[in-house]
């Protein structure tokens, strides 16, 4: 066997990335949970509203809202199989650099968040959206989502990179994560409603600007913070 | 016994939980290619040493060196020369043998692994069953997965929590040529058994109450002395 060399950030977190895919994929319980949990809080707004419609501030808001607090779920089990059997002291006794981990979770939290936001976004425009958008317009809705979804990524692997440390974890998650996406969650809900609205809209670029600010701040945070977080 | 040459120092090493002093001022140093074994009763410290010396827990206070490397300040240097066995097997109930180790292979940049890999699990007499997911693994199973993992980068250190542990006396056998005093790698051994573990020591190391209690060659130490540390 040739010496080992420790490996590069790119190449642990695609070793991570890929033992995180084929998890989901031999247990896809984060993902079913995620879609079924859209599924549901659709079911519910379309009662508890008493409308079979809904569109502009009102389809922004039921679907950002739904989006993030499925966003939750898949955060909370974002470390919960390294957790068993001690995966993430596997990582650390390791010589890889542990913004590996960060980059490897945000990516495997970002592809559920993508997969979801499309599934629910399609669900959401059949059972609830009043309006029909054009191909315009669900390509704005596309961006908000592929820019939404990473703030939501790099947030969700901050807080989780917290909580595994605690005993109060799954608490943490939630108490941490949603006064941080707050931002987020008024800029992207800002963006989405002139898309949703009946005669349709163009998509605000201020807001869009907002989204890609946040995204910066909270990835450079991550960059920063990660390593301390997930080390004793 | 090898050289002489220290393989781990440590100075004043003190970890707290809280106000609990888990480790309370050890000092000791071992040779290269020496064999460290700690006995004391559950809760002593011996696990909070090993994770100390692993790079998984910061000391609180004092100093400690591995293979002339500071812990604190270039703990990032010594985690390729550490294998370390804990009481968790640190692999994946969904991934098979194979995969897990594969992982393991690549986060320790080993360019040629599927070589090793083969030659770790053969040798535990794993590889028929390399390729079932782990989470139907027997304990003893995983236990011999765990040391193959724990072996696979060849590490000049091993930290060894109860390694023998949930093995059979065959697979007791299949393990030595991995961890065993013949491998020539320096070891750091957690042990419960006085007789097994004064054997295979070079030096003893006796914890209570996070201090050490005793501290010499395995020469000077009987299996009472190191009974008296449960009473």
């Amino acid at each position: 066997m040739s010496a080992p060399r420790p490996p590069s950030a790119l190449s642990a977190a695609r070793a991570v990335l890929y033992k995180e895919l084929t998890l989901e994929r031999r247990a896809p319980q984060t993902l079913t949970a995620m879609a079924l949990f859209c599924a549901s809080a659709f079911v519910i707004f379309h009662f508890a509203l008493g409308r079979d419609e809904v569109e502009g501030a009102l389809a922004s808001g039921v679907l950002w809202v739904t989006l993030t607090l499925a966003a939750l779920l898949g955060i909370g089990r974002s470390f919960v199989a390294d957790r068993e059997e001690g995966g993430l002291d596997g990582f650390l006794l390791a010589p890889a650099p542990r913004t590996a981990l960060l980059i490897a979770k945000a990516t495997t939290l970002l592809i559920f968040l993508l997969i979801v936001g499309v599934f629910a976004s399609l669900l959401f425009s059949i059972l609830l959206l009043g309006p029909t958008p054009n191909a315009a317009q669900w390509a704005s809705l596309a961006l908000l989502i592929l820019l939404a979804d990473l703030g939501i990524a790099l947030v969700g692997t901050l807080i989780a990179g917290i909580a595994i440390q605690t005993r109060a974890r799954d608490l943490i998650t939630s108490i941490l994560a949603l006064p941080l996406l707050i931002p987020l969650l008024i800029a992207v809900t800002k963006a989405s409603e002139p898309l949703l609205s009946v005669g349709g809209g163009t998509l605000a670029w201020r807001w869009l600007a907002l989204l890609g600010l946040y995204d910066l701040i909270f990835g450079l945070l991550a960059y920063a913070l990660f390593d301390y977080l997930v080390e004793d | 016994m090898a050289n002489t040459e220290p393989a781990v120092v440590c100075s004043g090493l003190v970890r707290r939980y809280g106000e609990r002093r888990a480790l309370d001022g050890i000092d000791l140093t071992l040779g290269e290619g020496q064999t460290l074994v700690v006995f004391g009763p559950n809760g002593a410290g011996k696990t909070t040493l090993l994770r100390v010396l692993s790079t998984l827990l910061r000391p609180s206070e004092g100093d400690a060196s591995l293979l002339g490397s500071d812990l604190r300040k270039e703990g990032w240097k010594v985690r390729s020369k550490i294998g370390f066995l804990g009481h968790q097997s640190l692999c994946y109930g969904d991934l098979t043998a194979r995969e897990n180790l594969r992982y393991h292979a690549r986060l320790h940049g080993i360019g040629d692994a599927a070589a090793r890999i083969e030659a770790v699990l053969e040798q535990t007499e794993l590889s028929g069953r390399g390729d079932e997911r782990v989470f139907g693994y027997s304990r003893g199973m995983l236990q011999r997965l765990a040391i193959c993992r724990a072996v696979l980068h060849e590490p000049q250190l091993l930290l060894l929590d109860e390694p023998r542990s949930n093995l059979d006396p065959a697979a007791i056998e299949q393990v030595e040529p991995l961890i065993g005093a013949a491998v020539g790698r320096t070891r750091v051994i957690a042990s419960h058994d006085p007789a097994g573990g004064l054997a295979e020591a070079d030096l003893v190391l006796g914890l209570r109450n996070g201090a050490a209690t005793l501290l010499a060659p395995a020469a000077q130490v009987t299996t009472e002395q190191i009974a008296e540390l449960y009473r």
